[in-house]
C-alpha cells in the first residue's frame, strides 16, 4: 500500500479555545482506501479533517507533522484535495449558475477554457446522476433540493480531479433515502476515479456499509483505528462500543410495547 | 375502544412554488389516542412536516376537520384557542430557531409555566427545578443561555417546555433528528418515560424508520401528500406494501459485523 498522507502526533488548538481540538492524532492515509472518521459532536473528526486539508482557520495553533509522500510538495486545496461540506446551501454561491462553479475548478486547476469548462461542468454533472445536467447548469443552488445541491458540490469538489476527496457529514441534512443515494455515488466515484475517500460522519452504521477502515475519534484523540469488520465486530474502545450499542436499526427491540 | 386524542379527516393543503401548484397534503386522515405514539414516516416533501404544521394550526387547511380533545380544534378562535393550545406542544428539529435567543434555560420554562398558569407563582421556580431534573439535566444549567448549552441539552429544554404545560399531546418534528446517537437514545428513553408517566400521545414524524419503529405503537407513511399505508408498527414493517416503505427499509443502515475481505 502507498501512503497518501502520513499525520504524525497532530494536536490543534483554535484560538481562544481552552482546551485542544486534536490532540497527539497519528495516523496514515492509504492512496485508494476509503476511511471513515467517526466520533460525536465535539469529537475532532471535521478539525482533522480540515487538518488534512488545510483548511483550519488563521491563527489556529498546529503542532505536529503532515507529510504527503505521493505528491510533489504540498497539497493544493481544489486541486489535490476536494472538500464536500454538510451544508451545499451555504457552501455554494447563490449568485453564480451551477455551471459557473462547478466548472471554475476545470479553469483553475486544468486551464479549460470558459467554453470548455462549461462543457465539462455538464459532464461533471451528468456523472453526479443529475437529470438533465444541460438544463441544471443553467439553474442556481436555490432551484435545487438538497439532495441535488449536495451532487452540485460533490460534481465542483471532484472537478479538478483530486487525489483525495473529503466528505464531512455531507448526508447529515439529508432524509434517509437521499443519504443513501448520495453514499452510494461517493463510492462510485472515487472506485472509478481511484481517488481516497476520508468519510467523515457521526454514524457508524453509514460509515459500516462503506469503508476499509474506520478511525474513531473521542475528545480530540484517535481512540481506536482499523479494518471496518474488526472495529465494529470487536470494538476495542469504550467509545466504539458505546456507539455500536446506541446503534438503532430495524432489528433493535422497541423501547415501547406493543400496543394492545 | 378509548376515545381518541386527536381525530384528522381528510385534510388537503397547497402551495404554489416556483410557479408549480404543489399538493402537499391531498385528503390525510389520522388519529392518535391517549398513550398512544403515532410514528408519521416519509421521505423529503412528502408532506409530513406540513402535516405537523396544519395540526398545530401553523397552516391552515384548505379542508378537512380535526378534532382535539373532542372540540372542533379548526373552529376554536381567541382565548380558547391559547387555552387548549396549551395541550398541543410541539418540538421541532432545531431547538435553537425555537428559542428567543437571549433567553436562559430556566426562563424558558418559566415563561410557559407563566403563560399556561401551570402552578401557583410561588411554586414556579421549584417547578423549573422539578422539570429539568426530570429530563436529566443539571439544575446549575438554569441560568445559562440557551445558546452556550449543547444541542443535545437544548433539545432536553425543549422537551422540558413541552411537557411543562400537561400537555395531552405534544407533536415531534424531527425531534432526535440532528443528535448524536448517544444523546438520542437518552431522548429516545426519556420521551418514553414521560409517555408511561403521564399517558401524554405523541406524533413522531421522522424520515429516520428505525427511530420511528422504536418509539411508535402505530406507523403512518407517507408520500405526496398522502398516507400511503398505516398499522400497528411491527405489523406494517414487517409486510410493507408501498414503494415508499420498501425503500425506506431498504436504506436503514445496519452495522456491518462481516469483515469484507
Amino acid at each position: 500500500m502507498t501512503v497518501l498522507v502520513s499525520i504524525a502526533d497532530l494536536s490543534v488548538t483554535y484560538r481562544r479555545a481552552p482546551q485542544p481540538a486534536l490532540s497527539g492524532v497519528s495516523l496514515d492515509i492509504e492512496a485508494g482506501e476509503i476511511l471513515a472518521i467517526i466520533g460525536e459532536s465535539g469529537s475532532g473528526k471535521s478539525t482533522l479533517a480540515r487538518a488534512i486539508a488545510g483548511l483550519l482557520p488563521e491563527r489556529t495553533s498546529v503542532a505536529g507533522r503532515l507529510a504527503w509522500p505521493g505528491l510533489d510538495g504540498a497539497p493544493r486545496a481544489g486541486r489535490d484535495i476536494g472538500y464536500v461540506f454538510q451544508d451545499p446551501g451555504s457552501s455554494l454561491n447563490p449568485v453564480l449558475t451551477i455551471g459557473e462553479q462547478v466548472g471554475e475548478g476545470a479553469r483553475r486547476h486544468l486551464g479549460l477554457d470558459r467554453r470548455a469548462a462549461e462543457a465539462e461542468a455538464v459532464r461533471l454533472l451528468g456523472r453526479v446522476h443529475l437529470p438533465e445536467p444541460e438544463r441544471i447548469a443553467r439553474a442556481y443552488p436555490h432551484q435545487l433540493s438538497g439532495g441535488q445541491r449536495q451532487r452540485v458540490a460533490i460534481a465542483a469538489a471532484i472537478a479538478a480531479r483530486p487525489r483525495l476527496l473529503i466528505a464531512d457529514e455531507v448526508t447529515s441534512a439529508l432524509d434517509v433515502l437521499v443519504q443513501a443515494a448520495i453514499v452510494e455515488l461517493l463510492v462510485e466515484l472515487v472506485r472509478a476515479d481511484g481517488m481516497t475517500l476520508v468519510f467523515v460522519t457521526h454514524d457508524l452504521a453509514l460509515a459500516s456499509g462503506i469503508a476499509d477502515r474506520v478511525a474513531v475519534m473521542a475528545g480530540g484523540r484517535l481512540v481506536e483505528l482499523g479494518p471496518t469488520a474488526e472495529v465494529v465486530g470487536l470494538p476495542r474502545a469504550a467509545e466504539t462500543a458505546a456507539l455500536v450499542a446506541a446503534h438503532i436499526d430495524l432489528a433493535t427491540p422497541p423501547l415501547i410495547g406493543e400496543a394492545s | 375502544m378509548t376515545e381518541q386524542l386527536l381525530v384528522a379527516r381528510d385534510l388537503s393543503r397547497s402551495f404554489t412554488s416556483g410557479g408549480r401548484h404543489v399538493l402537499a397534503l391531498d385528503g390525510v386522515s389520522l388519529t392518535v389516542a391517549p398513550g398512544e405514539t403515532l410514528g408519521l414516516v416519509g421521505g423529503s416533501g412528502c408532506g409530513k412536516s406540513t402535516l405537523a404544521r396544519v395540526l398545530t394550526r401553523l397552516v391552515a387547511p384548505e379542508a378537512g376537520s380535526i378534532a382535539f380533545m373532542g372540540e372542533d380544534w379548526l373552529a376554536l378562535e381567541g382565548a380558547h384557542l391559547r387555552a387548549a393550545r396549551r395541550h398541543m406542544q410541539m418540538v421541532f428539529q432545531d431547538p435553537l430557531a425555537a428559542f428567543n435567543p437571549r433567553a436562559t434555560v430556566g426562563g424558558v420554562i418559566a415563561d410557559a409555566l407563566r403563560i399556561h398558569a401551570v402552578v401557583p407563582r410561588g411554586e414556579r421556580a421549584g417547578e423549573v427545578a422539578r422539570l429539568i431534573d426530570r429530563v436529566g439535566l443539571p439544575s446549575d444549567l438554569l441560568g445559562r443561555s440557551i445558546r452556550d448549552i449543547s444541542g443535545g441539552q437544548r433539545q432536553r429544554v425543549a422537551i422540558a417546555r413541552a411537557i411543562s404545560v400537561r400537555p395531552r399531546l405534544v407533536i415531534l418534528d424531527e425531534a432526535v433528528s440532528a443528535l448524536d446517537v448517544s444523546v438520542r437514545g437518552r431522548i429516545l428513553e426519556l420521551l418514553v418515560g414521560l409517555q408511561r408517566e403521564t399517558g401524554v400521545g405523541y406524533l413522531f414524524v421522522s424520515h429516520d424508520l428505525a427511530v420511528v419503529r422504536a418509539v411508535s405503537h402505530r406507523i403512518a407513511v407517507m408520500a405526496a401528500g398522502r398516507i400511503v399505508e398505516e398499522g400497528p408498527a411491527a405489523r406494517v414493517i414487517a409486510a410493507p406494501s408501498s414503494d415508499v416503505l420498501i425503500d425506506l427499509i431498504g436504506a436503514v443502515p445496519r452495522l456491518n459485523r462481516n469483515p469484507r475481505s
